[in-house]
């Protein structure tokens, strides 16, 4: 079940490494109710990672505080669109609303998976996943048409984020696999629903997707190639961690 | 700039003496009052109020203040700006007149007899 564990890992990974770089802005969100709900999502996608790192370590991978804390940057597998520094509020709620409408899409094809424990966690965390969706898009539409300056700034975060958030849908070896089996559709299929889900979303906040002949996806994330974030966060992340590696909590 | 424990807070770069100016009043978002349902069919009651921006976001904020825990299946959100209410200055229009307590349940002594009753019950 190569195919399963590499398409597990790269989840898994992007959903550990943006709930933790989300709750960076634990105690210093815009304002009180936001801080709460940010960082309430940030940390509901820890615990969307820690589900699947779970089905992992049942397939003989380490246990998930292992698979969390204690592997280099290298061994990481999210896209680096995740890994990227939180910026200011635009890019965050960019980044927020691009990514989570890829994370809903994808977790909706696994809903119907062949493999059934992933199947499971997708029905699970449903709900969960439709609320961060409709915070995005509630912040998308909101900021881009207060006024002038906060439309430019989500227009520029949006042009920011756009190659790395094409980069979430980076192929692996095992794309035809994954199909035949009947475990995931693929990045590709995945892609086309993601783009049939934010393109009126994003022309209803008034907002411009980048023209297509300057789409040039930001890979590297799924083998293991990073940009200088990602190694600083995995480290303060498992700081503690290895301070005493078998402590119980 | 502040020196923190929490690495975030130190790499926020802020300055000790925070340069943004007080708050003005406009400068905070409306309120809005919520009101939480936790089954269907039972009464939304009171929780409290959120800021926010415009009633999605108020719903938003609403579900993680007041039903991130516990049951819950509906929430409403009515702006504060929006709630008709009485005056403090006229608050004795709810004093009762003392001679009135036969319109409170309170003003009924009927525990003896039913205690009286069930003791008679428990006999048998």
């Amino acid at each position: 079940m190569e195919s399963a564990k590499e398409l597990f890992f790269k989840m898994a990974d992007d959903l550990l490494i943006f709930g933790h770089r989300n709750s960076e802005w634990t105690g210093l969100g815009p304002i009180l109710e936001e801080d709460i709900a940010f960082s309430s999502m940030a940390q509901d996608k820890i615990g969307h990672a820690q589900a699947i790192y779970q089905i992992l370590h049942e397939m003989g991978e380490a246990d998930s505080d292992a698979l969390a804390f204690n592997r280099p940057s290298s061994a990481f597998r999210n896209c680096q669109f995740v890994e990227l520094p939180n910026g200011e509020y635009d890019f965050s709620m960019v980044r927020h609303f691009l990514f989570d409408h890829a994370d809903q899409q994808r977790f909706e094809m696994l809903a119907t998976s062949a493999f059934e424990p992933i199947a499971k966690v997708a029905r699970k965390i449903k709900g969960e996943i439709k609320y961060h969706v409709f915070h995005a898009d509630t912040w998308l539409v909101k900021l881009s048409q207060a006024n002038e300056e906060s439309k430019a700034r989500m227009q520029s975060a949006l042009n920011e984020a756009w190659n790395y958030a094409l980069g979430i849908f980076e192929e692996g070896d095992f794309e035809s696999d994954l199909r035949s089996k009947g475990i995931f559709e693929g990045e590709a299929a995945l892609k086309a629903r993601w783009m049939d889900k934010i393109s009126p979303i994003i022309e209803k906040a008034g907002l411009r997707i980048p023209d297509e002949s300057t789409w040039n996806p930001v890979l590297g994330g799924r083998k293991g190639y990073h940009s200088d974030h990602l190694d600083p966060l995995v480290l303060e992340m498992g700081e503690v961690f290895r301070l005493d590696p078998g402590a119980e909590w | 700039m502040i020196q923190s424990l929490d690495p975030r807070v130190t790499r926020a770069q802020i300055e000790l003496n925070n340069p943004i100016d007080p708050l003005t009043e406009l400068d905070q978002w409306e309120t809005y009052e919520v009101f939480h349902q936790k089954k269907r069919g039972d009464q939304h009651i009171h929780v409290g109020i959120v800021h926010a921006a415009n009633p999605e976001m108020a719903l938003l904020f609403a579900k993680e203040q007041y039903a991130r825990r516990g049951v819950s299946v509906n929430i409403w959100v009515v702006k504060t700006a929006q709630v008709y209410s009485s005056d403090y200055a006229d608050s004795d229009i709810f004093e009762t007149v003392p001679e009135k307590v036969y319109r409170e349940a309170g003003g009924y002594k009927v525990m003896e007899k039913i205690n009286k009753y069930k003791k008679a019950q428990a006999v048998k």
